[in-house]
């Protein structure tokens, strides 16, 4: 039963995870590279959220619809700024850029709210409850739920509206897409807005899991998102959810039955063998190389 | 012929000592206080580093970030050797950058199938095993920090260390193994046809780059009191990957610049502690913005030093 338990736990944790993940996979599907300042994001987000409750006395839902707000124009503005004067540039000039954006925030947090951590308030409903011999609390619940009916809102969108396809239309080939009268640009900040905002609903989530954030919560965060995007095969959306899922179970029972001391590096051993063994992920493509 | 060999490595010897007169009469006069002493050894062991990295990310064009992992090997082993048997010195920079290597072999004979992005997280990766299972260890004294490594490391050796680097990095460059590094950069399918293996010459630069970083390590082990593992995480990989691309890619006059202006500029803000991070994340998207602005070029073509570089990078 403690098994189950702890892969209950891991599920949830994972459900973060491919949260943050998904905003990973969709930049990196559509703007091709790596947006090594998605943590620091979702870090802001929690920030967003904690000023919305605490300092302007916002209700809880008003306080993540803020947050969504917030981080997602604050996605767009990186974009803009940051990564769009370099399109097309190489790559390695992005991934610098990236990593002085992800400083930047985590200093400009660091300068208002200092490094000590703050106590994020009790947003969901805490305790827990039992079922069979399960013992699940409401925050492990309420996490799948949220992230459950996210993910449902994004492949419905991806799927079924014409936005959507003209997403997966860029993340093909941007030329033809741009041929056939999309608009590119507006399609890879809309990629930024929705990665954004999804990773908000993260952030949040991470508070009231944590109860205390710090401006350094986005590195590991996002380093393990990252890893759960490339194991599901970085650019696809189910991909990445899986692989949260995965990295979430594998942390959790680590965590209970290995060592907790070593959970980083096993996390990181997965990443290792997946890029060694199948580097495309789990649902990736193979893009072969032609001369 | 020889003699224009001989001519031009007199010359070499030359152009290499004088600093380093100026520099030991400077600090033996006392003109320069302890303070810049330490800040010139740090400028040494960083010239060490980011010159070996840009043997494996400039010339060869992989673009790894476990650097600081190549370094902390090379600083824990050489460190223990001296602590616990008492080896000389010297001996145990050897064996802490050969320890180095032997771990480069071993991360870089499956990472180096990887390319860009994918190569760049997996030495990422191998960087935050190295420095989680130091801090595991019991004879690392894990995250409390090792204590009690003879402080040897002096500005002979940082110097000599930092010479021998770059007369390594620079001789290998420009010889016939150094075309064959710089032509995997340019287009893997065409040398690979022209008859060169790639993948030797990809494990052989990396693996010289991770034995000089070892050798860093250790000119760090044995000049700072307490050596702890936080210090070799992926923001140091960061710090000098920043160091080779603001030096420009495959230039060694750009590599050591760029090492002694991000050494000497963050230690002079030290008063300003608060706000360095800020600026130098500010400086580093300003600096990758401005390279590829119209600004940034005509800037270049100003300054004749930098015009040449850039011609190299156009090819």
């Amino acid at each position: 039963m403690d098994f189950i338990n702890q892969i209950i736990n891991g599920l949830s944790t994972g459900s973060m995870y491919a949260l943050v993940a998904i905003g990973y996979t969709m930049v990196y599907g559509i703007g091709k590279m790596i947006n090594f300042a998605h943590g620091e994001i979702i870090m802001a987000s929690s920030y967003f959220a904690l000023v919305g409750i605490s300092s302007l006395g916002l209700p809880p839902v008003a306080a993540i619809a803020l947050s969504v707000v917030l981080t997602a124009a604050l996605g767009v503005i990186t974009e803009k700024v940051a990564y769009k004067p370099l399109r097309g540039k190489g790559s390695l000039e992005v991934l610098i850029t990236a990593i002085g954006v992800s400083y930047l925030l985590q200093n400009v947090f660091y300068l208002i709210f200092t490094s000590s951590g703050k106590t994020f308030p009790d947003i969901m409903p805490q305790g827990s409850f039992h079922l069979g011999g399960l013992h699940i609390t409401y925050i492990t619940l309420i996490t799948l739920i949220i992230s459950g009916v996210c993910t449902g809102v994004l492949l419905f969108f991806i799927h079924k509206t014409k936005m959507g396809k003209a997403m997966r239309a860029v993340s093909e080939d941007a030329g033809a897409a741009q041929l056939m009268g999309i608009n590119v640009s507006s399609t890879i900040s809309l990629a930024f807005a929705i990665g954004s905002g999804l990773g908000a609903v993260a952030g949040v989530i991470y508070g009231a899991k944590f109860s205390l954030i710090n401006p350094y919560i986005g590195a590991m965060l996002g380093i393990k998102a990252f890893i759960a995007a490339v194991l599901g095969g970085i650019g696809s959306i189910p991909g990445a959810m899986v692989g949260g899922l995965m990295i979430g179970v594998a942390e959790s029972l680590t965590i209970s039955y290995i060592s907790s001391d070593f959970s980083d590096a096993i996390v990181f051993g997965i990443l290792i063998l997946i890029l060694l063994i199948k580097p495309a992920g789990l649902f990736g493509k193979n893009v072969r190389e032609k001369v | 012929m020889k003699k224009k060999l001989v001519k031009s490595l007199i010359l070499a010897l030359l152009m290499a000592a004088i600093p380093y007169i100026v520099l030991t009469l400077l600090m033996s006069l006392g003109i320069l206080n302890s303070f810049w002493s330490g800040i010139i050894m740090l400028c040494g062991i960083n010239i060490v580093l980011a010159v070996s990295l840009n043997l494996a990310t400039g010339y060869l064009g992989q673009l790894t970030l476990g650097h600081a992992g190549f370094m902390a090997v090379g600083a824990y082993v050489s460190a223990i050797l001296s602590i616990y048997y008492q080896w000389p010195f010297l001996l145990t920079l050897l064996i802490g950058a050969l320890a180095a290597a032997l771990i480069g072999i071993v991360v870089g004979v499956p990472s180096l199938r990887l390319k860009g992005d994918y190569l760049c997280i997996i030495t990422l990766a191998f960087n935050e095993i190295i420095r989680v299972i130091i801090v595991n260890l019991k004879i690392t004294n894990g995250s409390r920090g090792l204590i009690g490594t003879p402080h040897e490391t002096n500005f002979t050796f940082v110097y000599l260390i930092a010479a021998l680097t770059i007369f390594v990095v620079y001789s290998i460059v420009h010889s016939r193994h150094g075309r064959a590094i710089i032509s995997v950069k340019e287009d893997e399918t065409a040398s690979e046809l022209s008859g060169i293996n790639i993948t030797y010459y990809k494990i052989l630069a990396f693996v010289i780059s991770a034995f000089f970083a070892g050798a860093a390590g250790a000119l760090y082990s044995h000049y700072i009191p307490v050596l702890v593992p936080k210090y070799f995480d992926y923001n140091k990989s960061v710090e000098i990957l920043v160091m080779v691309v603001l030096g420009g890619m495959g230039s060694l006059p750009g590599s050591i610049i760029a090492a002694i202006a991000l050494t000497v500029v963050p230690s002079l803000l030290i008063s300003f502690s608060n706000y360095r991070m800020l600026i130098y994340a500010i400086v580093l998207i300003a600096a990758m913005l401005l390279k590829h602005s119209d600004a940034g070029i005509a800037l270049k073509r100003m300054i004749p030093f930098l015009n040449k570089k850039g011609k190299e990078e156009s090819l």
